[in-house]
């Protein structure tokens, strides 16, 4: 199948099958599973179709429509979009499998699938779209559908939580239809590619603050620095599986969008370079420093989410060759490592019914298999050899190191060292101890139902193969780098 | 200002049935309603018609027709949306959803690419020559989504909102 | 003309702003609103000078410019869904505590509890070392600094 029906296909296909789905409300929930994972799984395909066809560092487009590219909707997918693509679909379906066996998800809520299918195709048109306004839009249709995805159910304290994550998601909309609105004005194109060339008659002062505010709308979604707070209040009282979906993949879209813009719009570095290495850095720091005083499971890994964010800007603000090539290879190995937490800690939740440290513990000897699926992908995210978090970190170290950046690179290590205490203490609340003593055990008769743990487990696998194809992965994360950082072949795709 | 709660049975047409007569019924509204609700809706469907070559669309359209469901709600509650409506707004959001998907993809067949806008010139005898085109289709489905949006906003808000009514009046005195 | 706009769009900002400040769900709602308005606008005014109707055919100099128009229109296309679903979240709130201001994260004050604690309990510390001239024993308080505010 050639790319110019796959691009299309992975946006429209999960559109179409929301209303298939819509349409299906109140017939068994059979038929409504079936088509999600049938689509689901089809967008995997069709994103390994778009990768392969890319593998070698091309950039492939459509033009939807087929209109003239300066007004009409243009796709295109290079190296890092389309590596976001296949993590993403992954994600979508393990996620879906592990919502499917889940019972405290409400996935049998009506809304639920049809949201789902919207999520997912807002995911795909984020990662696919060459156009400033299409990636609003992109944003948006996933955006919406998480709004509604996160305050399924209406307990209060979601209502109370969700609220925050809305009000903010509409401010950085907003933000970010002023920076289009500011960025029309300035060049009069809304084409990334366009504005690439564009970009550069416009004066210096003007192209950084546009640079900044873009920086901040993106910053906001990505949950970087200052703009982070929402993240923590509003993830961990969604369902689990959702939150697993919006900690793996919703900040990475927004991470995602910070890269494309600053390396396609804004090349040269410069100020806000070394912004974006002071804020990586502070990130970092607060992240892990805020996740120390956390009691609960989801509180403190979405602490963490915020400290990895760090990493993955801490990469790109090198603006060479080897840190974005990190940063990509880090995202993609943070994507399913944090799911993968999640979902660990929803097991957790639906077995014990709390996720609260004090109160559990002693699960390694009711929970063994449950104890590895932690463990591993928790060693993997402090960065221990040889799991894909050291590979991750390691690049993006070497990187730091040569491009002489000492006092982030500094940070970063040490950041990766109170990354293992946080770990550390799920895994002293949770697993260690006498089952006996713990206020809440998890016993064999609160066994989760299979799909939860066979989902969890393909993505420790995934992650696990992370680190036998660490070679070819890290060569391709370089090809994705230089593409980003030449702009050429982007640019000439998107204009064909 | 709050609409009358409880269901409203009434046939249509000028106000005759029993519930016209309902204290908390307005005459005048009634009888304005039933000049307006028709045009409306005729206006809707024209701008859906003339959204392609002069301002209009699928989405000022579904604005239109959903403004005239919630004078019929502010007329006469949920109920009286039910009667004039009897569809679930899922499957408005549904079917109109899929329309739009449909047509776009109509465009691999026509134009080889997704969205292609197709164009056709149909002789039909009693309107003459008509340009019917694929984004009269897409805009179609735009215009179901609005008003099954509208219809959900107006079934979920606005419905709990009457439900609530009196519940609300006896409890605000103990809450603050 | 152009003056005229620019101080129309300050002034919803500034508004818009003001209102998202405030406790009140309801101001929060009607806040958003007026800074959507405001970001509309300020994509029309980039489209520069106002002229014919754009449609196919007509000359590209004498017409206004299409794009930011349908760019608003999109923008507001989904600022109408989203205030709905907004509009709902508050009436829901509203329904489950009979308030209409955001409540104070649990969490947080969890934390700030246990910060009082703590500092009570060196305060009390302090206070019997000082008379007695012994070491008191230690209460263990698992915390440390709050990460969100």
């Amino acid at each position: 199948m050639s790319p110019d029906v796959a691009l299309p296909l992975l946006v429209g296909l999960p559109l179409g099958a929301a209303a298939v789905s819509l349409l299906l409300l109140g017939r068994p929930l059979v038929l409504q599973r079936t088509v999600s994972l049938v689509v689901l799984a089809t967008m995997q395909v069709l994103s390994i179709v778009v990768v392969a066809s890319v593998w070698d560092g091309s950039v492939v487009s459509v033009r939807v429509g087929a209109v003239d590219p300066a007004v009409g909707i243009v796709l295109a997918a290079d190296p890092l979009g389309a590596i976001m693509l296949v993590v993403s679909s992954l994600m979508l379906w393990t996620v879906m499998v592990y919502a499917i066996g889940s019972q405290r998800t409400k996935e049998q809520a009506p809304a639920f699938h049809p949201l789902y299918l919207v999520l997912a195709a807002g995911v795909a048109a984020s990662f696919l779209t060459a156009d400033l306004f299409n990636l609003f839009v992109a944003f948006e249709v996933m955006l919406v559908a998480s709004y509604v995805l996160i305050t399924l159910g209406g307990s209060r304290d979601q209502v109370r939580h969700g609220m925050t994550y809305v009000v903010i998601g509409l401010l950085a909309s907003t933000l970010f239809i002023t920076a289009i609105g500011l960025v029309y004005a300035a060049t009069g194109e809304v084409n990334l590619a366009a504005l690439a060339v564009a970009m550069d008659q416009v004066p210096t002062g003007i192209r950084t603050a546009l640079g900044l505010l873009l920086l901040v709308v993106f910053g906001v979604k990505a949950a970087i620095f200052p703009l982070f707070q929402w993240l923590p209040d509003s993830y961990p009282t969604a369902p689990s599986p959702v939150t697993a979906l919006f900690a793996g993949l919703l900040t990475k879209v927004g991470v995602y969008a910070i890269i494309r813009t600053q390396t396609l719009l804004f090349p040269t570095g410069g100020e806000v370079s070394i912004a974006l290495l002071v804020l990586a850095a502070l990130t970092m720091t607060v992240g892990v420093v805020g996740a120390i005083a956390q009691n609960d499971i989801k509180r403190i890994l979405s602490f963490h989410i915020v400290s990895q964010i760090g990493y993955m800007i801490f990469g790109l603000g090198l603006f060479t060759l080897a840190g974005i090539a990190g940063a990509v290879l880090y995202v993609v190995h943070h994507i399913v490592v944090k799911t993968t937490l999640f979902l660990v800690g929803g097991i957790v939740e639906e077995r014990a019914g709390t996720g609260a440290l004090d109160r559990l513990g002693g699960a390694m000897h009711t929970a063994p298999v449950l104890a590895v699926l932690f463990l591993l992908p928790a060693l993997s995210l402090a960065g221990i050899p040889p799991f894909s978090g050291f590979v991750a970190k390691l690049s993006l170290a070497q990187s730091g190191f040569a491009a002489e950046q000492w006092v982030v690179t500094g940070v970063s290590l040490a950041v990766g060292l109170l990354t293992l205490f946080s770990m550390t203490k799920i895994w002293n609340g949770v697993f260690w101890g006498d089952p006996a003593r713990a206020a809440v055990s998890l016993d064999r008769e609160h066994v989760v139902a299979a799909p939860m743990t066979v989902a969890t487990a393909i993505l420790v696998t995934v992650s696990l193969a992370f680190v036998v194809a660490a070679g070819p992965l890290y060569d391709f994360s370089e090809r994705a780098a230089s593409v980003l950082l030449e702009r050429g072949a982007y640019v000439q795709a998107v204009l064909r | 200002m709050i609409p009358p709660t409880g269901p409203v049975h009434r046939p249509t047409g000028p106000p005759a049935g029993p519930d016209a007569n309902s204290p908390r019924r307005s005459v005048i509204l009634d009888v304005v309603l039933d000049l307006v609700f028709r045009t409306a809706v005729l206006f809707g469907l024209f701008l859906l018609f003339a959204g392609h070559n002069a301002p209009g669309g699928g989405f000022v359209s579904g604005l239109v027709i959903g403004t005239a469901l919630v004078l019929r709600y502010v007329a006469g509650g949920a109920a009286e949306v039910d009667r004039v409506l009897p569809l679930e707004e899922h499957v408005l959001l549904g079917a109109g959803l899929l329309l739009a998907f449909a047509s776009g993809a109509a465009g691999w067949i026509f134009g080889g690419a997704f969205l292609y806008g197709a164009k056709a010139t149909l002789e039909i005898p009693v309107l003459g020559t008509v340009n019917a085109t694929s984004a009269l289709v897409f805009d179609v489905g735009v215009d179901l989504v609005v008003i099954g949006l509208v219809l959900g906003l107006l079934r979920s808000l606005g419905a709990a909102a009457d439900r609530d009514a009196d519940d609300v009046d006896t409890r605000r005195g103990v809450a603050s | 003309m152009i003056l005229v706009l620019a101080c129309t769009i300050g002034a919803l900002y500034t508004i818009g702003a003001w209102l998202l400040m405030q406790r009140s769900l309801t101001r929060i709602v009607i806040g958003l609103a007026i800074l959507g308005h405001g970001a509309n606008l300020l994509l029309l005014t980039a489209g520069g000078r106002a002229g014919g109707v754009p449609i196919a055919g007509a000359d590209p100099a004498t017409t206004s410019d299409p794009l930011p128009q349908a760019l608003a229109l999109t923008a507001i296309v989904i600022t109408f869904g989203v205030s709905g679903f907004l509009l709902a979240m508050a009436y829901r709130s509203w329904r489950q505590r009979r308030d209409d201001t955001v409540e104070d994260d649990l969490e947080d004050r969890r934390l700030a509890a246990a910060v009082r604690r703590l500092d009570q309990d060196r305060a009390r510390r302090e206070t019997r070392e000082a008379a007695h001239g012994e070491i008191a024993d230690q209460h263990e308080v698992g915390v440390g600094p709050g990460g969100d505010g």
